[in-house]
């Protein structure tokens, strides 16, 4: 086990040297750079920039330079944990994305335990009374999740929110904790603030996974294995847990490795009807803006966290099943 | 027999009038019509019949976990519980109340027919024959978890306390078997229904899960239900034969007096099926006459690298086949038989090249009368073979598309050949079709409208499409019934001479080999140790291995029960 962690770990390095190379070139690849998109949206609000201040722009961010020295200097940068600088903010990267990749990650990870709390009994459910009313019920709810834009969710939450409430659902704190620092107080606000973007973003990922457990359960409830559990006498609830739920669950762990990546890349839209600190939103403006050393940090974390992601299902799954283990 | 004055004294149950249906909209389907029997302490009754026939719903209606939309409608089950207090009606009792819940495992075990699929993949070995155990409350799960060790040792698997911590996929399909019965023997039940417990075994493994079904039932006076299609086996181990056909008994007796005198005539078409594929010399047929050699195999070896693995140190390579050599003759039918595990299905598949060999060669001789070595031939020149040398596979469910129809499925090797397109492609699917006894309409369907049997002639079809000169035959009998194989080996007897077809096949059933071959080459861990003509081999045997695999045929003569060293009772 420690061999095949070591081995998978090391085989990563390579896989992200190559990711790093492709994450430069596609921020590269849009016509223009940063100075060009600073002087359109100067020029935009009226103003008229001079050639030689963009050149000196240029020259003061290395933009005048060829592709593979800029490359091989943000990378030899980031080999050290310095991210570089975000030209749009003037602020350094890691200090931009610390926090808002962390808040990213508890969304995330309240979302998934959200959709499994939900999905896997509704799921385990509509397989076990398959084509009864209450398969029918639950199955349509399922759709109705499904079909449901996830921003029209968030904008009617707000509204009725306001209307009815008179609270403000948006965001993840309350303005007094916006940018207080770390307190019991400020964790308590952001839970109370956690609920609305998870049950939004919660609901299409919760529909879908409902109809794969349901089609992966089917699959095993009549599986000859589960009627020699039956002639053993073991009661209905516990041989279901015991066999079948427990094999249908393989595909879950499997996936658990591109969730996460999704769960980032997927709520742009939730993050900016909702105005969530998270990393979605400042991704989008930073490759609109050729914020290229913002832009590449975020894409490189993403890229890291699917790796892991993967790896930890890889293991989770060979704790599961002993076929995986010893094949 | 010893006269008991009590009648019931030695009844473990008794079946009344049992009718288990499938409720399919407006359509019912009598899956068991109306049967009775009676199962004794110590005595073992094969019910016997082709699939379909409602033998395995019987069995699942005694412990009523009868998928649905089935239905136990009608009938008595009389359980004698084994303190001797009065008998419980099983049929009465809901299929998930507590009350049948405790009969199952512990007083009525169940073997399944696939021992590769009805263990769970996920648990390992001791705890699932220890799981029955603790779900009665009979033993806490350590003490449970210790007798699974003994179990293992009863049903006679090596290293017990080690093979306890094994999982399923790394036992034989007859390890597994045998742990099934240590499962089913658990909780000392006193009727064990076994429900084609052999069918997926190869006949030395299948005599040795015989001999022991018999031992155990010595020792405990187990009452035994045994379901089976097979004759041989019936001959060997009933005392008491049921035929069923088509959810019905046809015929019940004692099994000497059925093997004797059978009265229904659905008894006699089973009887006739198993003699014709049995161990009895084959019709006399016009000699064949081999032509020219078609195919010179020699010293192929087949060695499967060392694997390294996720978690475990690399296992050391695996010699596949060891310097195998024949040659076959244009006209003839080679058999290659072995049990599982020996290596023939490899052999198949480096003859045609599905897997290529690691030395050796494979010199064949085409039509237009060049050789060559196929061992060592590039892709591109093999498609010219492959159109000249075809396969046909054991499994006729997996071996086609579900979602192309019958048309596009013989079709598909003159399509992708080019050899064919457009009208005439379909005028000779439509030939092809005729020749195997499938009406023209057939086309059109798709796979799931056949049964198995229709499906192997849909599948010979398609070998035969580009008018080979040379069919591997894999198993292609062994999934089907006693009389459906028959008629397909006649089916392809029949379009030998017309087409001037020589056949591999590739079998473990002796019977199959003796009716369809001329030569037979007997396989033994990668290894031919004998090659001869079938009479020869079948009848004076050489090699004390074909001497072995000859004596575990079942042979359907209940006056010599040779298999399981019972004379008579």
């Amino acid at each position: 086990m420690g061999r095949f962690i070591a081995r998978r770990l090391l085989g990563m390095i390579p896989f992200i040297f190559l990711v790093s190379v492709t994450v430069f070139v596609l921020i590269k690849l849009p016509p223009g750079d940063f100075a060009s998109n600073y002087a359109a949206a100067l020029a935009a609000s009226g103003e008229t920039v001079d050639d030689t201040m963009l050149a000196e722009l240029r020259h003061r961010y290395g933009l005048d330079q060829s592709l593979p020295v800029q490359y091989v200097r943000w990378i030899s940068s980031v080999a050290q944990g310095d991210f570089g600088f975000s030209f749009k903010w003037q602020q350094p990267v890691s200090s931009l994305i610390g926090e808002r990749m962390g808040l990213t990650l508890i969304l995330s990870f309240a979302t998934l335990l959200f959709t499994w709390a939900i999905a896997l009994p509704i799921g385990v459910y509509s397989a076990v009374r398959r084509y009864t009313w209450g398969d029918y019920i639950v199955t349509m709810l399922g759709f109705i999740g499904l079909a449901v834009p996830n921003f029209l969710l968030a904008l009617t939450l707000m509204y009725v929110g306001v209307t009815v409430f008179h609270t403000d659902l948006g965001g993840l704190f309350s303005p007094e904790y916006l940018d207080a620092p770390w307190s019991f107080g400020r964790v308590g606000d952001l839970a109370a603030h956690l609920w609305i973007p998870m049950l939004i973003l919660g609901t299409g990922g919760a529909a879908s996974l409902i109809r794969i457990m349901r089609a992966n359960l089917i699959d095993q409830l009549h599986q000859p294995y589960v009627d020699t559990a039956r002639a053993k006498g073991l009661s209905e609830f516990t041989l279901l847990f015991r066999y079948p739920i427990r094999i249908a669950l393989n595909p879950f762990v499997s996936t658990l490795g591109w969730v996460l990546p999704h769960l980032v890349s997927g709520s742009v839209i939730i993050s900016i009807v909702l105005n969530l600190p998270t990393a979605g939103p400042l991704l989008l403006q930073a490759l609109l803006s050729q914020d290229q050393y913002l832009a590449g940090a975020f894409l490189l974390l993403l890229c890291l966290l699917t790796l892991v992601g993967t790896l930890l299902s890889d293991i989770l799954l060979a704790l599961l099943d002993p076929r995986i283990r010893f094949q | 027999m010893h006269i008991s004055p009590d009648p019931h004294a030695d009844v473990a149950l008794e079946v009344r009038r049992l009718s288990t249906h499938y409720l399919l909209g407006p359509i019912t389907l009598r899956a068991v019509d109306d049967i009775s029997f009676t199962l004794r302490r110590s005595r073992t009754l094969c019910i016997v019949g082709e699939s379909g026939s409602g033998k395995s719903i019987t069995a699942r209606s005694i412990l009523q976990i009868v998928n649905p939309p089935g239905r136990i409608v009608a009938g008595e089950m009389l359980y004698y519980p084994r303190d001797g207090g009065p008998p419980v009606d099983l049929a009465k009792m809901p299929p998930r109340g507590r009350q049948i819940r405790a009969i199952r495992g512990r007083d009525i075990a169940m073997v399944f027919q696939e021992p590769m699929t009805s263990l769970s993949p996920i648990h390992r070995i001791g705890w699932q024959i220890a799981e029955g155990l603790v779900a009665h409350g009979m033993l806490s799960k350590r003490a449970a978890l210790k007798r699974a060790i003994d179990l293992l040792r009863q049903v006679e698997i090596p290293d017990p306390v080690s093979a306890a911590e094994r999982y399923p996929f790394e036992f034989s399909g007859g390890m597994r078997q045998r742990a099934m019965i240590a499962m089913a023997l658990a909780c000392e039940p006193r009727v064990l229904i076994a429900d084609e417990p052999t069918t997926a075994l190869d006949v030395t493994t299948q005599a040795e899960i015989l001999k022991l079904l018999k031992r155990l039932q010595d020792e405990n006076g187990l009452a035994i239900l045994f379901i089976t299609h097979d004759m041989g086996v019936v001959a060997q181990i009933a005392d008491d034969v049921l035929v069923m056909h088509r959810g019905q008994v046809v015929e019940h007796a004692p099994v000497r007096e059925l093997f004797a005198d059978p009265h229904h005539s659905y008894t006699k078409t089973l009887l006739a099926a198993s003699k014709k594929l049995g161990m009895a010399p084959p019709p006399a047929r016009a000699d064949i006459h081999p032509g020219p050699r078609l195919l010179e195999v020699s010293g192929v070896t087949l060695t499967y690298p060392a694997q390294a693995t996720l978690f475990t140190k690399p296992k050391p390579p695996i010699l596949a086949l060891r310097g195998v050599s024949f040659d076959l003759f244009e006209g003839e039918n080679l058999g290659i038989v072995g049990e599982s595990g020996s290596g023939k299905t490899t052999l198949g598949n480096c003859i045609i090249q599905v897997l290529r060999p690691t030395s050796g060669s494979v010199r064949y001789t085409d039509r237009a009368g060049r050789t060559a070595d196929l061992a060592t031939m590039d892709r591109p020149a093999l498609r010219h073979v492959h159109r000249e040398m075809r396969m046909v596979f054991q499994d006729p469910f997996a071996s086609l598309n579900a979602r192309m129809t019958i048309g596009q499925c013989v079709g598909e090797p003159l399509l992708v050949n080019r050899i064919l397109s457009g009208d005439r492609l379909r005028a000779r699917v439509g030939e092809l079709l005729a020749m195997v006894g499938l009406p023209a309409d057939a086309a059109q369907r798709y796979p799931h409208a056949f049964s198995g049997g229709q499906r192997q002639r849909i599948v010979i079809a398609r070998a035969l499409a580009t008018d080979p000169r040379l069919v591997i035959l894999d198993e292609a009998t062994s999934a089907l019934d006693v009389t459906l194989r028959g008629q397909v080996l006649d089916l392809l007897l029949a379009l030998q001479p017309k087409l001037n077809l020589t056949f591999i096949l590739i079998s473990h059933d002796l019977g199959v080999i003796r009716y369809f071959c001329n030569r037979v080459a007997v396989m033994l861990r990668g290894e031919i140790v004998e090659v001869g003509s079938t009479t020869d081999i079948c009848d004076r045997p050489q090699q004390p291995y074909t001497q072995q695999l000859l004596a575990a045929v079942p042979e359907a003569d209940p006056a010599r029960r040779a298999l399981i060293g019972d004379v008579s009772r």
